[in-house]
Parts: C-alpha cells; sequence; structure tokens
C-alpha cells in the first residue's frame, strides 16, 4: 500500500467511519420501532460495532475508492433512513 | 490490498496496535488497579485503619452530627462496611455556601472513627482514585480532551480485537500453544495466549469503555430522538430522584434511631448501610434507612436500593420503598450488563480478584504486543547492524510505558508514606512524585533503549515494590505484622501484592541477566533486551 493509500483508507476509517456511525445513531433512534430511549441505546450500540467494522473494511478492499465508496454508501443509507424516520 | 484478507488484517492490527499501544499499557495497568480502588485509598489514609463497626458507631455518629451541625438540612450517614472502615458523616447546612461556578451544593462531611467516635482527618491523599480517574481521562490535560484520547486508544483496541481475530489462522488449536524460549516465536504465543484465553474479557472491557462515555461519543441519537431537549433522554433513564425537601419545621427532640434500624433489618433481612435524616432535630425531622439491592447487573445503575422511611420524632413508618419492578428493556440490558461488567459493580471479594486478573492478562496481552513487535525488527536486524532510531524508540517507549509506570506506581505509595502529612497540597504533591518519577525512567528508557536499560529499570522496580511494606513496617500501625492489617484484609493485600509484584520483578531480573546477548557467534547487537520470553507472569512488572 502506497502512504497516500493509507492516508485515505486512514480519513475513509476515521473520518468516513465516525460519520457512517453517527448517522447509524440517528437513524436507528428514529426508525426502530420501540420506545425513544430504548431506540436510542439501540442505535448506539449498533453504531460503536458499525465505527470498527468500518475501519476493518477500509483496510482490506481493494483499493481506498472502495473504501471511501463502501462507508458513503452505507452512510447514505443510514441518513435516507434517519429522513424517512424524523419527525418534523 | 497487499495479499489476502488475513494479511491486511495483520498490518491494520500491528499499526492500530502500536501507535497506541503504550498509551493501552497504561489504560490496562492503571484500569486494573482501579478494581480496588477503594482499598488502596483506605490503605493510602493510614489514619483511618484502627477503626470497626461497633454497636455504638451510629449514636457515637448521631452525637457528632448534633455537636457539628445540629441545625443542617439534612444529615447522611454511610456505617462502615468491607471496603471502608471508618464512619462517613455528611449534612447540608443550613445557609448553603454558593459553589464556584453555581453547581449542586455539595455540603459539609466528615471521617468517624467506628469504634471511639473521634473525629478523623486522613491524610490528603487521592488514593486510588487517581489511578482510577487516570485510566480514562488521564491526568494534566483537560477532562474532555484526556476522555477522547483514550477514547480513540479505546476504539483502537477494538479494531485490534477485531482484526487480531480475524488474522488468527487456528485460534482453536492455538489455545493450547506455548513454546518458550524460542524468541519472537514465544513473545507471539504469549500475546496469542493473553488475548485469546481472555478473548471475551478483552472484548467486554473495550467495548463497555466506549459504551460509559456514548454521551461524549455519540449524541446524535440522543439529539435525534428528543430534539426538544437532551435531558429528556437522561430523566427518562437515569432517575435521579428525591424530592424537594421541607423547609426546616420547629425544634423538637427527635426518636431514638437504633430500634428503628433494628426494625428496617428485620423487614428486609440484610444491614442497614445508609442512614439519612431530613430536617433533623425538628419536628418535620424523616429518617431514611437504606439497605444495598440485591446485585443485578442487568438492572438500571442509579437508585432503586430498598428503602424505609419513618417519622423522625415518633418513629412511625412512613413508607417502604423498594427498586422498581418494572422490566428492563433488552438494549437496556446489554448496555447495563456491559458497564456494570466494566465496573465490576456488585462484585464481591473473590470476583472482584477475578477480574484483577483479568486486568492483568489484558494488561499482560498488551505488553506482549509491544515486546514482541520489538523483538521481531531486532531479530530481522543482519548481522553488525546497528538498530535504527525508530526501534529504538519503540523500545524505549515500551520500556517507560510498562517498567517505567510500575515504578512510577510504587513511587506513588512510597510518597504516600513517607510526604509529611502535614505538607500543603499533600495529595497533589504525591501525584507529582508520580509523573516526576515516570518522566525520569521515560528519560532513561529513551537513553538506554537496550538490554542494560531493561534490567536497570527491572531492577530498581523490584527494589521499590519491596520497599513498599518494608517501608509500611517504618511508618505506620497497620503494616503486616499488626493485626489490624489482617482485620481489614485489604490492607494486608496492598502489601502482599506489592511482594507478589516484587518477586515477579525479581523473576523477570533474573532471566535477563540470564541470557546474555550472544556476543561471537553472530555480533547481532541485541537491543531489545533478552530473547527468551519470562512466560506469562503477571504484566506490569513484566518487563
Amino acid at each position: 500500500m502506497t502512504p497516500r493509500s493509507i492516508t485515505s483508507r486512514t480519513l475513509a476509517a476515521a473520518l468516513g467511519g465516525y460519520a457512517l456511525s453517527a448517522l447509524c445513531a440517528m437513524a436507528l433512534a428514529v426508525i426502530l420501532p420501540m420506545p425513544r430511549n430504548e431506540a436510542v441505546i439501540t442505535g448506539i450500540l449498533v453504531a460503536f460495532l458499525l465505527c470498527a467494522c468500518a475501519a476493518i473494511w477500509a483496510f482490506s478492499v481493494r483499493s481506498a475508492w472502495r473504501a471511501w465508496g463502501g462507508i458513503a454508501l452505507v452512510s447514505l443509507v443510514f441518513g435516507a433512513l434517519y429522513l424517512i424516520g424524523s419527525p418534523s | 490490498m497487499n495479499g489476502s484478507f488475513r494479511q491486511s488484517m495483520a498490518w491494520l492490527h500491528t499499526w492500530v496496535g502500536l501507535l497506541l499501544g503504550w498509551l493501552l499499557v497504561a489504560i490496562f495497568i492503571t484500569g486494573t488497579s482501579a478494581y480496588f480502588r477503594e482499598e488502596i485509598t483506605l490503605w493510602m489514609e493510614p489514619e483511618t485503619h484502627d477503626s470497626t463497626l461497633t454497636p455504638n458507631t451510629l449514636d457515637m455518629a448521631v452525637a457528632v452530627l448534633n455537636d457539628k451541625a445540629s441545625d443542617a438540612r439534612s444529615w447522611d450517614i454511610s456505617l462502615p462496611s468491607a471496603r471502608h472502615t471508618v464512619a462517613e458523616l455528611r449534612w447540608q447546612p443550613l445557609q448553603q455556601r454558593q459553589q464556584q461556578g453555581g453547581g449542586r451544593h455539595r455540603g459539609e462531611s466528615v471521617s468517624m472513627d467506628a469504634d471511639s467516635g473521634q473525629v478523623v482527618e486522613p491524610r490528603d491523599t487521592a488514593g486510588g482514585n487517581f489511578l482510577y480517574r487516570f485510566h480514562y481521562q488521564l491526568h494534566g490535560v483537560p477532562r474532555e480532551v484526556g476522555r477522547w484520547v483514550v477514547c480513540l486508544a479505546t476504539m483502537f483496541m477494538l479494531i485490534a480485537i477485531i482484526s487480531g481475530v480475524i488474522t488468527h489462522k487456528k485460534i482453536f488449536k492455538d489455545f493450547f500453544t506455548f513454546r518458550p524460549g524460542k524468541g519472537q516465536r514465544s513473545w507471539l504465543d504469549a500475546h496469542n495466549a493473553t488475548a485469546v484465553l481472555a478473548l471475551p474479557y478483552h472484548f467486554m472491557i473495550t467495548y463497555s469503555g466506549l459504551l460509559l462515555f456514548m454521551t461524549m461519543l455519540m449524541p446524535w441519537g440522543i439529539d435525534a430522538a428528543y430534539p426538544e431537549n437532551r435531558r429528556d433522554f437522561f430523566s427518562e433513564v437515569f432517575s435521579r430522584g428525591g424530592e424537594e425537601a421541607q423547609r426546616p419545621g420547629n425544634p423538637a427532640e427527635m426518636v431514638d434511631i437504633k430500634p428503628l434500624i433494628a426494625q428496617a433489618e428485620a423487614h428486609f433481612g440484610k444491614p442497614v448501610t445508609r442512614i439519612g435524616v431530613t430536617n433533623p432535630n425538628r419536628d418535620n425531622a424523616v429518617i431514611s434507612l437504606r439497605v444495598d439491592r440485591d446485585p443485578a447487573i442487568t438492572a438500571r445503575q442509579r437508585g432503586g436500593d430498598p428503602v424505609q422511611v419513618y417519622n423522625g420524632v415518633n418513629g412511625e413508618l412512613q413508607q417502604t420503598l423498594l427498586p422498581s419492578e418494572d422490566p428492563v428493556a433488552p438494549s437496556w440490558r446489554i448496555y447495563n450488563v456491559f458497564t456494570s461488567l466494566h465496573m465490576a459493580r456488585f462484585a464481591d471479594p473473590l470476583t472482584r480478584w477475578l477480574f484483577f486478573l483479568f486486568g492483568i492478562a489484558g494488561s499482560a496481552m498488551a505488553i506482549t504486543g509491544m515486546l514482541l513487535w520489538v523483538n521481531k525488527r531486532t531479530q530481522q536486524l543482519k548481522r553488525d547492524q546497528v538498530p535504527g532510531s525508530s526501534l529504538k524508540l519503540v523500545n524505549g517507549l515500551n520500556m517507560a510505558a510498562i517498567s517505567g509506570l510500575m515504578i512510577a506506581i510504587a513511587a506513588y505509595f512510597i510518597g504516600n508514606r513517607l510526604l509529611p502529612v502535614t505538607l500543603e497540597n499533600r495529595g497533589d504533591q504525591e501525584i507529582q512524585v508520580f509523573f516526576l518519577v515516570w518522566l525520569a525512567a521515560l528519560i532513561h528508557a529513551l537513553l538506554r533503549p537496550n538490554r542494560s536499560g531493561w534490567q536497570e529499570q527491572v531492577a530498581l522496580g523490584t527494589v521499590l515494590w519491596l520497599a513498599v511494606p518494608v517501608i509500611n513496617v517504618l511508618t505506620t500501625d497497620s503494616h503486616l505484622f499488626t493485626a489490624v492489617a489482617w482485620q481489614h484484609p485489604a490492607l494486608a493485600s496492598v502489601d502482599l501484592v506489592c511482594l507478589a509484584f516484587a518477586g515477579a520483578g525479581g523473576y523477570t531480573f533474573w532471566r535477563l541477566i540470564r541470557k546474555p546477548a550472544p556476543a561471537k557467534r553472530a555480533p547481532r547487537k541485541k537491543p531489545a533486551k533478552r530473547t527468551t520470553p519470562s512466560t506469562t507472569a503477571p504484566a506490569g512488572e513484566n518487563a
């Protein structure tokens, strides 16, 4: 892996991974069919695991592009779920 | 990515482990000590040692409170327990002092010797709480900065666990593999053994570490579901309880509390541990007697202790409060289990020791990982090749984080015994001793990142840990040769653990000097100390 690839993947894992997990927490908090506080904690439980998995993903796929791509895609899905589920 | 999935995970595991490895070692070591932070704090306050619960303790506590705070808004008495020898008396004064920066009024408190009724003023010390707080927010940096750094290391650790499991080819077969005396192979086996044998613990401690800081790390979900006010989430889940206290009434004589305690203990079948009195010595006095609730790690953390509330003037039972029987939702159960396990809540002494051993295993895992990295690169050096600056740096930092930290902790305990009791800011000075010694160890390690340096630090560590119980004999009346120390097992245990660490250090030193670095045959300088690991001896003191 070139230094550029490593840097890119690291950013994908760190920034992208954090964004992904935040969106996951937000989406699950508003969309899960359970009392609010339960949905929130469920979202948090999943979010931390996803963040770690994002890092695993970023450093196992064939290119840095794919690393970003996968993380961005899943983030968009969670973002959409959040927008669908959020009350206002 | 280069090569297979396993190979990229091996690469990731190495880097994510190496970059903050020293911090993780420090977190593990200080965090492991935190299982016994109350015992360590007790040990560090010798003035409180000679105190045992008697039938008169409560009367004496009430007498002290009447002397110091007869017109207080409320009293709070904590009786001595297995982990705390003195009674803690707290009260809210009638005229509340304004706290700086406005916060909840903390009130006043004193400690009372439980068999003599004397107020004791233990020496100013942070006790075990310094090491405990260090492990999650460091020291000397703004609290939140420290916490974010620790949480970053925690996430690295989680990634290291996952990548470590993926990359480990024969994880079940290797369970039983340990090949001593084979250099790098042996270090790898030690790293695998400590990692895999306690893998559930390592995963729990890491994941729960993140959960404990969820509000700081991942507040977005809370805000998404509670857009009007974040506090509603907390008040729904973490009820603080406590209604507004009434204003004090007219002066009146209070009923004797002892019979009420007998009544409550008969009702609950457990000893009363905490006594609260609202509006003492008034006609609207209320006495609350609390017992410890049944341990249930799936239960919510705050509140929920069974309480009986009595009228303070005529002793009538007003109500009996029991923990809420509401079922806890599954996802909250998960959160509660993980966080309770992290802190070993409700742990009886045996379980607490077990967690302590797991923590040592975790420390050993991190330590063997760091040593493995240096060992591998050292063995890769060609003949006559001198280790490069990065290898020396890692070796030096390893030394500082491992043997250096252990030296500093021993120095912290020694400082507690040797610093004058009347010294100003004594608690801070003890912490200064810790950091100055650690800094000295770091400087030494960076100047001598080689086998001799390791030998010197391990030797010093052994001497210091041995010195702790010895100095204890010379400076207190609660050392290993007294009855007091054995009456309160915590006291003897601290000294014994110090001796155990000294023993491990001595063994390590013996292994270090037993195998000199080969000189003639392969003139390969081996700055990474020895080539044989000293098995999986308890961490920390393991250089």
